[in-house]
């Protein structure tokens, strides 16, 4: 999560995430409609739903942080503020999307055939997990590469660090943070749509994926990136076994257990001492 | 693009923003068959300009919007003098207030106007409404503004520990598959220290851990404990009864020598000892500000480490804190189990944790009269939605309103509708370095 790099929780990534999935939703439904795509309208369609969900999201996020986070900067409010404001737009979202596209869980209109693709150790590995996987990498290798050499990684950085030295060295703060809540909502939006795609779209689906992202990144340390992934494909694992060996409706009480655990005896995460201070 | 940059075309922009949104935000609900219904029918209903005359929606939002954006203009462009006129008038009352006297007086007609109003509201809805909805939720706010306000710690969990006090009484009453405690079935009387105890344990439990973390930390975790609260009582049949919720609870009884009284299920009784109980808890917390851990809770809130190098030990004040706030929730979890009779799952939903945090945040952080009147007046206007919900109102879309508030609240009054008096710069202008050292 990029938001590790702000040092700062955005409760309203989970209403960016949804904004995505119904933006994609509804592309789906007027592209795919009926039909049944497969071979190369299926990756056209695929980077089309990861486009538009993305840019939904990557909108959704620069509106929040204009509304809900740049009047509070300018005032320097405490960091309470930020929360219950945060919370605030994270409410009327979801609330908002609820009125206008109805309460009910929806499938998305698939736009590729699903088919076991091949098999590792009799588990099978569908094309779906292939077109998640791939997503992550791709994601993963660009947001990583974006922060590690860009200027605009290195303001980032900066201006995690220490914003009031940031900018005296000339870097737009305002810029900058706008920049990363677009970089954060593309992420986030895009997400909604590869959710959607196999679980499918609700006005509520934010909060769950939301809490466990949280999870994930601090496990595997806040504001470092390989760690968010670490975190999150231990917290897969560990989900996963939860279901096989505990109650399957319980599986929400071991992230959060998880999360507890890892607060009480590790608060930097399994990696995050590269940052130094990051909590 | 000179024009387009200009402050002038800015404002004009964001207003018609915030009125189409408005007009949004009221208008009918839609559907994922017809996702433009919602929308389009926002702004192309028919509507009546208050009586007067038949027009489309967005003839009556763009009036009203130019109105109240006109005399926004104007208050900005003369600021100095409506805040001079206006301290001129409000400037009697406050020293009249300021007078010992008439400020008990005062409390006293208040007192007399809450004893009296059964007789006054005699509507069944709101006599109910007057103590499931408003006389519970001024309970709530009351301890979540110890644990926001008073300590600063944003607890989004709050509903957990009113769930646990609730089903405490359940339990300690006999009304769980669990066996009751003593084996016999109890007056909810004596639940009472029984699911305070429970609460606060369960907020010591909670709090150990995380307060020694940053606050956003704080808020994820308890917004997690809330949901996994409701996930157990949902999934444990044999303890909680699971999603069919619990047996019937007994009501409050009160036998002693020749007086013999149960309360039923006529709310006008309650009203009167949740009003005893609410006085009770006023008192507490009043007395609790202005004590030694009081202005410990307003040190650390203001500056942790500053706190900390003059001898307050932090840990130990924020779990304090944590602690009442979960009781007098678990309190709260008491009556609503003993005067709704009942208890179900869907009762404790996050909803509850965001709708009395957003009491506390309209009344203002940190103050008890705050809490109170901010507690009666969302409570009110709430239930007012639902007893005659205007057209094309869902019950859920309360919570976009809630979520409008909270944020409208933060940008332009964050100290809260009546502000507490002892607050420093929390609240007006922190200084970078206080949010940054935590």
């Amino acid at each position: 999560m990029v938001y590790g790099v702000l040092r700062l929780i955005n409760f309203a990534h989970s209403e960016i995430f949804m904004s995505g999935g119904f933006a994609s939703f509804f592309l789906m439904k007027y592209l795919v409609g009926t039909s049944s795509p497969n071979g190369v309208s299926s990756v056209f369609l695929v980077i089309a739903g990861v486009l538009v969900g993305g840019c939904t999201g990557a909108v959704i996020a620069m509106t929040v942080e204009r509304v809900a986070y740049r009047p509070l900067r300018q005032r320097n409010a405490p960091k309470l503020a930020y929360l219950i404001s945060a919370i605030g737009a994270s409410y009327f979202l979801f609330n908002m999307a609820g009125k206008e596209f109805g309460r009910y869980d929806l499938s998305m209109a698939s736009p590729y055939q699903n088919h076991t693709v091949f098999t590792i150790f009799g588990a099978p590995v569908t094309l779906y997990n292939i077109i998640i996987f791939v997503a992550a990498v791709l994601m993963l290798l660009f947001l990583d590469r974006l922060v590690a050499t860009t200027k605009l990684g290195r303001s980032i950085r900066a201006v995690a660090q220490d914003s009031e030295t940031a900018s005296l060295m000339g870097v737009n703060i305002d810029r900058t943070i706008a920049l990363t809540f677009l970089l954060g909502g593309f992420m986030g939006g895009a997400a909604g749509f590869l959710f959607g795609l196999n679980i499918g779209v609700v006005y509520t689906m934010g909060f769950t994926p939301a809490l466990k992202a949280f999870t994930a990144a601090v496990l595997g340390g806040i504001g470092n990136l390989r760690g968010a992934v670490l975190g999150g494909l231990l917290l897969g694992v560990v989900e996963s076994f939860s279901i096989a060996f505990v109650n399957p409706a319980y599986t929400d009480v071991v992230a959060f257990a998880i999360l507890v655990f890892v607060l009480l005896f590790r608060p930097t995460g399994i990696l995050g001492e590269r940052l130094g201070r990051s909590a | 693009m000179n024009f387009l940059q200009s402050k002038l075309t800015k404002k004009i922009l964001a207003c018609v923003g915030i009125t189409a949104l408005i007009c949004l935000m009221t208008g009918p609900p839609g559907s994922p068959t017809a996702p433009s219904a919602g929308i389009v029918g926002s702004f192309k209903n028919e509507s009546s300009f208050f009586g007067l005359f038949n027009t489309q929606r967005w003839v009556v939002f763009l009036i009203l919007g130019t109105v109240v954006s006109t005399l926004a203009f104007l208050y900005q462009s003369n600021k100095t003098e409506v805040v001079k006129a206006t301290a001129k008038v409000v400037s009697g009352p406050r020293t009249l207030l300021q007078h010992r006297l008439a400020r008990r007086s005062t409390l006293l007609a208040l007192f007399v106007l809450a004893l009296v109003l059964p007789k006054i509201v005699t509507d069944a809805f709101w006599q109910e409404a007057m103590v499931s909805q408003i006389a519970i939720f001024v309970l709530l706010a009351l301890g979540l503004n110890v644990v926001v306000g008073f300590a600063g710690l944003l607890d989004l969990g709050f509903v957990a520990f009113y769930a646990v006090g609730a089903y405490a009484t359940a339990w300690a009453t006999g009304a769980l598959p669990l066996p009751p405690l003593f084996g016999v079935h109890i007056n909810p009387f004596f639940a009472i220290p029984i699911a305070i105890v429970f609460a606060m344990v369960s907020g010591v439990i909670l709090g150990i851990p995380t307060l020694r973390l940053r606050g956003d930390y704080l808020a994820i975790v308890t917004l997690g404990f809330g949901e996994i609260i409701t996930l157990f009582a949902n999934n444990l049949y044999g303890i909680t009864g699971g999603a069919l919720g619990t047996q019937a609870i007994p009501h409050f009884s009160f036998h002693v020598g020749p007086v013999n009284y149960i309360w039923n299920l006529a709310p006008v009784p309650y009203y009167y000892l949740t009003l005893g109980f609410v006085i009770l808890f006023i008192v507490i917390f009043y007395s609790l500000e202005h004590s030694r851990i009081g202005r410990s809770w307003t040190a650390i809130r203001e500056d942790e480490v500053a706190a900390e190098s003059v001898g307050i030990n932090p840990l130990k004040y924020k779990v304090m804190a944590f602690a009442i706030g979960a009781a007098s929730a678990g309190f709260a979890g008491v009556i609503t189990a003993a005067q709704s009779n009942y208890l179900n799952p869907a009762t404790f939903t996050l909803y509850v944790s965001i709708n009395v945090l957003v009491l506390v945040i309209f009344g203002g952080m940190g103050s008890i009269p705050g809490a109170v009147f901010g507690a009666i007046l969302i409570q009110s206007v709430s239930m007012y939605l639902i007893h005659t919900p205007p057209s094309g109102y869902q019950a859920q879309d309360l919570y976009i309103y809630i979520g409008g508030l909270l944020v409208v609240m933060m940008i332009f009054r964050p100290g809260g509708l009546i502000p507490a008096k002892r607050r420093g710069r929390t609240q007006v202008e922190a200084s970078s370095t206080a949010s940054e050292a935590n």
